[in-house]
């Protein structure tokens, strides 16, 4: 055999070709392990990141600082003035947003054709989507606040935050309509039923789990955005409640800036508070919003 | 009447159906309104280039390059940090872990992106800014490279996310032909399912890069707010979206500082515009 020279040729081959293509079973080794360690760059962090704001605020909470207005320039008391307008905020900016964005998803999903109009339609919702917030709260100031006079105040921010979290409630919306079979509505459509009719009464009802996730989703990220409040809405320090829907109210995203950064010496207690506070209301809604599709997922029969 | 009822109804659905082109025409009107009177004092070429950003000073110079370049650098910095290591995330998601580990690891990036950049800001000066200003040495940590880091994180949730569906997306017998072939797992999805997913991917990168460009509290709050001509990413830089948030408070209405602001924002949404518009072509041309 060895005097061969065709396996001759082989065997030198061989080492050299290894060398060059090197051996594919270690290098998916090595890839998979970057991979891995690629994912825990973003993981570890997350987790830090939750485990020090509870660890750290978690003392800092009572029922006297949920309920309490801020006292001495915010140094001491609690944050209850900026909770309730977080709420109301987030109120507001649903009670705009949902029926726009529901029969929006309505139209997208039973009446649009796949034309022109309808690709222009969803561009437009991912432009909405991508528009920074800071730009978000330019238009809200030169509109609801210059244009229509309302001033900065729990109308002007709520619109303002209502435009803003309208692409997720459509595209959430959407994807929950298309998600009902299209038997569906042609078994209801041939038992004489209308259009609006087949919608209201077949294709709403089986989609209403999706549409209200979607709803959660905006609410939590309508709680937790401060640029498009800071010249809509927010107030630097006002220990007071609001009267009506054209007063200023303090917020709780803004508040955790201006306790950060624009008030010096401020406890780190009550910083790390406002921060769990704020982190767990707007992580409680993204949970409500995961467990309300899981178990809609398990019901689905189709 | 119920036909008249289910009329309006219908006319009120396709009404609504539009709102979202409505809302962005009329977002970009009213920015186009307050901001061009910027241009009546200062001519566009150089509101752009102008090296010096003194609004209040008298007369006011009101030149945004250095704010343009303050975002270009922050954003580069994050782009370079969250790209490889979000594309990588997303490969890992998509192919390679358990199914169980898969789902962990999704919500677990869901709640990244959950968490406000308020938070996110906080939670950067409290640790990041002091480690940047030890490990360097510097004068201060508010710095581009904090900056960098904290929007890194920020983008990665999007990128995670989009790439992973366009990587899901891609035919499962793509894989088997590259398997059956006797490539390794990790041969196929270099040289089959990562070219395949491509288009997703850019796409994804770019909807990441856009999320970076148009975050501001954040990076108001750790980068520094210098609004002076960055020359190293150990320097405070000023953004573009910091510098509205920041000064739209004191800003005299109808003042040319206030229609300078308004001008930034019209720069911004055209940027965001066409970082949309592009990936959506992107997106677009995968499913033809």
């Amino acid at each position: 055999m060895k005097d061969n020279p065709v396996s001759d040729c082989t065997v030198s081959a061989v080492p050299k070709l290894r060398k060059r293509a090197r051996d594919p079973v270690l290098m998916q080794k090595v890839a998979f392990a970057l991979l891995f360690l690629a994912t825990l760059l973003i993981i570890v962090p997350v987790g830090l990141i939750i485990v020090v704001i509870v660890q750290k605020g978690l003392p800092g909470i009572s029922w006297q600082f949920l309920t309490d207005i801020p006292r001495q320039g915010m140094r001491s008391g609690g944050i209850f003035p900026a909770i309730l307008g977080t709420v109301y905020l987030v109120g507001g900016a649903i009670i705009f947003a949902l029926p726009i964005g529901l029969l929006s998803a309505i139209y997208l999903s039973e009446y649009a054709r796949g034309n022109f109009l309808t690709r222009l339609i969803k561009l437009a919702i991912v432009n909405l989507a991508g528009v920074p917030s800071v730009v978000y709260g330019l238009f809200g100031l030169a509109l609801f606040v210059t244009f229509f006079k309302f001033g900065a105040s729990i109308l002007s921010g709520a619109l303002t935050l209502g435009i803003m979290i309208l692409p997720i409630i459509i595209t959430a919306s959407l994807e929950a309509l298309e998600s009902v079979p299209h038997s569906f509505r042609e078994a209801s459509r041939s038992l004489g039923a209308s259009k609006w009719q087949t919608i209201r009464y077949v294709v709403l009802p089986n989609s209403i789990s999706g549409i209200i996730t979607g709803t959660i989703l905006g609410l939590g990220r309508a709680a937790g955005e401060t640029a498009p409040i800071l010249f809509t809405v927010a107030a630097f320090y006002l220990p007071q409640l609001p009267g009506s829907i054209f007063d200023q109210v303090m917020a709780l995203p803004y508040h955790l800036y201006v306790i950060s950064t624009q008030v010096p010496n401020v406890d780190e207690k009550i910083r790390y508070g406002t921060a769990l506070v704020l982190l767990t209301m707007v992580l409680f809604m993204n949970l409500a919003a995961v467990v309300i599709r899981c178990r809609f997922r398990r019901k689905k029969k189709w | 009447m119920r036909k008249f009822k289910e009329f309006i109804i219908e006319k009120l659905i396709l009404l609504c159906g539009l709102a979202s082109i409505f809302f962005v025409v009329l977002i970009f009107l009213f920015l186009l309104k307050e901001g061009l009177a910027v241009f009546k004092t200062v001519a566009p070429l150089k509101f752009i280039f102008g090296k010096s950003w003194y609004p209040i000073s008298d007369p006011p110079q009101l030149g945004i390059l250095p704010l343009i370049l303050g975002s270009l650098l922050v954003t580069l910095g994050a782009a370079l940090i969250s790209i490889p290591i979000g594309v990588a995330c997303a490969v890992y998601i998509a192919e390679v872990a358990p199914q169980k580990i898969k789902e962990v690891l999704k919500s677990g990036i869901e709640l990244l992106a959950a968490i406000p950049s308020v938070v996110l800001g906080f939670i950067g000066m409290v640790t990041l800014v002091p480690w940047v200003k030890s490990i360097f040495h510097l004068p201060t940590g508010l710095t581009a490279l904090s900056g960098s880091v904290m929007l890194a994180f920020m983008a990665m949730p999007t990128i995670v996310s989009i790439a992973e569906d366009a990587l899901y997306s891609v035919p499962k017998s793509y894989k088997e032909g590259a398997l059956a072939l006797g490539a390794t797992h990790w041969q196929a999805i270099h040289r089959v399912i990562l070219p395949a997913a491509s288009s997703g991917i850019m796409a994804a990168v770019m909807l990441g890069i856009g999320r970076v460009i148009g975050e501001t509290m954040a990076v108001m709050m750790i980068t520094g707010n210098a609004a002076v001509m960055p020359n190293s990413i150990l320097q405070p830089v000023r953004t573009l979206t910091a510098t509205i948030a920041a000064e739209m408070g004191e800003a005299v209405v109808g003042s040319e500082h206030y229609f300078a602001l308004f001008a930034i924002g019209i720069v911004l949404f055209v940027i965001s515009f066409i970082v949309n518009v592009g990936a959506d072509l992107f997106l677009h041309n995968k499913k033809q």
